[in-house]
């Protein structure tokens, strides 16, 4: 068992790029979920149309980049726009049997042959990331200190991704505390209440939809860009209920929960992984339990038991107030 | 009019199944390939037996969401137990090796068990914390996630099929055919859904279980004890969602994720004939099977699942409330 190994593999998740991407989805989602009370359950599918907006335009059409972003953004506030149309005016178990459904449906279409001269079908597309990694400033060579250590491709990932991340949560920090976001607030704790003092609950649900969706699609962009490439099976309904673990883990309703969840699950996940091969590889772990190939499935069942836990126990995460998490639906 | 509101989907299958059946005679006459008529009628067969099977698992689905308005986010996986659960029993090394009728029958009443437990284990406790209903909800992602990576670490990730009835020969039935698995499937599915009509209709528990639906206050202050009717309406749910699982393997195949991808069909069928009727949740059910394999006629077979998910977003735009739901107001 190589301790300093499992931990530098840990550190480089809880830093790395993926956490930065799953922190600005969370942050979308947190919009939605623990400010608005929206049950979002297809963020995945907002991530996809952010994704493959970009690689669309720049792999398929031969676009700039910066018409790629412009793009995926549009294809975001559509999709919010046509989601939240029959359901935002339902009750909340709805909506997240329809978001679920429809990120299911974009997946499957994007990946259909039909589709497949424009988005690749199941190979997806690749050689679109090239215009972002041009402006990368970083001498190539690995930096770091001790054992984490990144390539100056990651690192310039990450400087932008957690620059996103401060951006985006500086602005919703803003707009939490201005009237919109009390608005918001109040339509999570009591609908009803909120439309009897004459505030049109659909239009700001509506609104929170697409900002937040918006969020999403950006870090799908980011996350296309750090694999480069897009591909229909990476926006499985998995992603959405690992969003949804470390925003109750970090915290909903709160802005920093996202960040601080995504450090943390990306952290955990990673030394379990790690932790878990070396374990079986030093048979401490009989093979015949779990090999290596089903460590990736006892990681998902953690993350649901996690899941279990932390809702029956500790709504509130490790940094939301408990009075704010009793989302109770009708 | 109690029967107005069977008017509905009554009418929307026959919109579907006349041109199916009208064309069939002008189909006859063609020997070579198959028309487009005997591909319909092909179809619209297929549709039904799809339909009947997801009907069977979404009843408990929505008995579950009738009675404790708890949408099952889980129940896609006591489709795979049962059917991995028979798997074992029927064909596994490490198994038994029963023939695949009392695999299949052991494996509804474990799922029976394990919807009980579930309720017991879970449920009732959350119940007792006072736990929310979106809290609720998000717990069952939880549970789905565990179940079925367990499953995934105990079956593999290899497709399978069980050890009879496997290789059929087709009955031709003129344009079409069918199998004497899938009819039997088929047959005994639509005489499962009339059981369980019944049951509800006729018995005691189904009396009690449909007062519950109605009104659950008004059921506890008749002296119906609540806890019982939800425990019975779990066991009940997970034992049909065993059976369809086990259906399901055997006019497909058995795979470790067979029960979420039905889940997104369930969920379609039962909002389309309204959440928490349990006849409603046949209906839709049926509906989204037929929809689904008819789409083939038309549309690429990769996107027939995503025809079915779109008439569920299209139903919530014009009724949310579903085909059999009541009109009232859902949000």
């Amino acid at each position: 068992m190589d301790f300093s190994a499992i931990l530098t593999d840990a550190l480089r998740s809880g830093i790395g790029p993926i956490a930065a991407v799953y922190a600005l989805a969370a942050m979308g989602l947190n919009l939605h979920f623990g400010y608005t009370g929206l049950l979002n359950f297809g963020q995945v599918g907002f991530m996809l149309v952010g994704g493959y907006g970009l690689a669309i335009t720049v792999s398929t059409y031969d676009g700039p980049m910066w018409l790629g972003v412009l793009g995926g953004i549009a294809c975001a506030i559509v999709l919010a726009l046509l989601l939240g149309l029959p359901t935002l005016r339902l009750r909340a178990d709805y909506l997240a049997i329809t978001t679920i459904a429809a990120g299911e449906t974009l997946r499957l279409f994007y990946r259909s042959n039909w589709a497949e001269p424009v988005t690749g079908g199941v190979f997806g597309l690749q050689r679109f990331a090239n215009g972002f990694y041009a402006l990368n400033p970083i001498e190539p060579g690995t930096y770091g200190v001790w054992l984490v250590r990144f390539s100056s491709r990651d690192l310039w990932v990450m400087i932008v991704g957690w620059a996103l991340v401060l951006v985006v949560g500086g602005l919703l920090a803003l707009l939490i505390h201005s009237p919109w976001g009390r608005v918001i607030r109040s339509i999570r704790e009591d609908e009803v209440a909120a439309r009897s003092l004459g505030k049109n609950v659909y239009a700001y649900k509506m609104q929170s939809l697409v900002l937040g969706g918006v969020i999403g699609a950006v870090a799908g962009m980011l996350q296309a860009i750090q694999v480069q490439s897009v591909n229909p099976d990476n926006y499985d309904p998995g992603v959405t209920f690992f969003l949804y673990t470390l925003l109750v883990l970090g915290g909903a309703g709160r802005i920093l929960g996202p960040v601080v969840g995504a450090v943390l699950f990306w952290f955990v996940l990673s030394f379990l992984d790690s932790a878990l091969r070396q374990a079986i590889d030093a048979e401490y772990i009989s093979a015949d339990l779990i090999s290596t190939s089903e460590v990736g499935a006892v990681r998902f069942a953690l993350v649901g038991v996690a899941l279990i836990l932390l809702v029956a126990f500790r709504p509130q995460g490790i940094l939301g107030s408990r009075k704010e998490m009793l989302l109770s639906g009708r | 009019m109690r029967y107005q509101r069977l008017l509905v989907p009554a009418l929307a299958l026959v919109l579907v199944t006349v041109p199916a059946i009208s064309t069939r005679a002008q189909g006859e006459e063609v020997p070579r390939g198959p028309t487009f008529a005997a591909r319909a009628l092909q179809a619209l067969i297929d549709g039904i037996q799809f339909g009947v099977i997801i009907a069977i698992t979404s009843v408990g689905l929505s008995l579950i969401f009738g009675t404790i308005h708890l949408i099952n986010f889980a129940h896609g996986e006591f489709v795979t137990i049962g059917a991995s659960f028979a798997f074992f029993l029927n064909v596994s090394a490490a198994g038994p090796g029963w023939h695949l009728i009392p695999a299949a029958l052991t494996a509804v009443v474990f799922g029976a068990l394990l919807g009980g437990a579930v309720d017991r284990g879970i449920w009732r406790p959350l119940r007792a914390r006072g736990t929310g209903l979106i809290n609720m909800f998000i717990v069952t992602i939880g549970l789905s996630l565990v179940l079925r990576h367990v499953v995934l670490v105990l079956y593999g990730t290899r497709p399978a099929s069980y050890a009879q009835y496997d290789i059929q020969s087709t009955i031709d039935l003129g344009p079409a055919g069918i199998t004497p698995r899938d009819l039997t499937v088929t047959l005994l599915s639509v005489l499962v859904l009339l059981g369980v009509a019944a049951l509800l209709q006729r018995t005691r528990i189904g009396t009690a279980v449909r007062a519950v639906s109605a009104n659950r206050d008004l059921a506890e202050a008749s002296g119906i004890d609540v806890q019982r009717v939800v425990l019975f309406v779990w066991m009940l749910g997970g034992g049909l969602a065993a059976l369809g699982g086990v259906f399901f393997g055997l006019v497909e195949i058995v795979t470790w994720d067979m029960g979420f991808k039905l889940l997104l069909l369930m969920f379609a069928g039962v909002i389309l004939g309204g959440l928490g009727n349990a006849y409603g949740a046949m209906v839709g059910s049926l509906v989204i099977g037929v929809v689904a394999q008819m789409s083939t006629l038309w549309f690429p077979v990769d996107l027939q699942y995503a025809w079915a998910l779109l008439v569920l977003i299209v139903v919530l735009l014009v009724r949310p409330q579903g085909i059999l739901g009541r009109a009232e107001r859902v949000g």
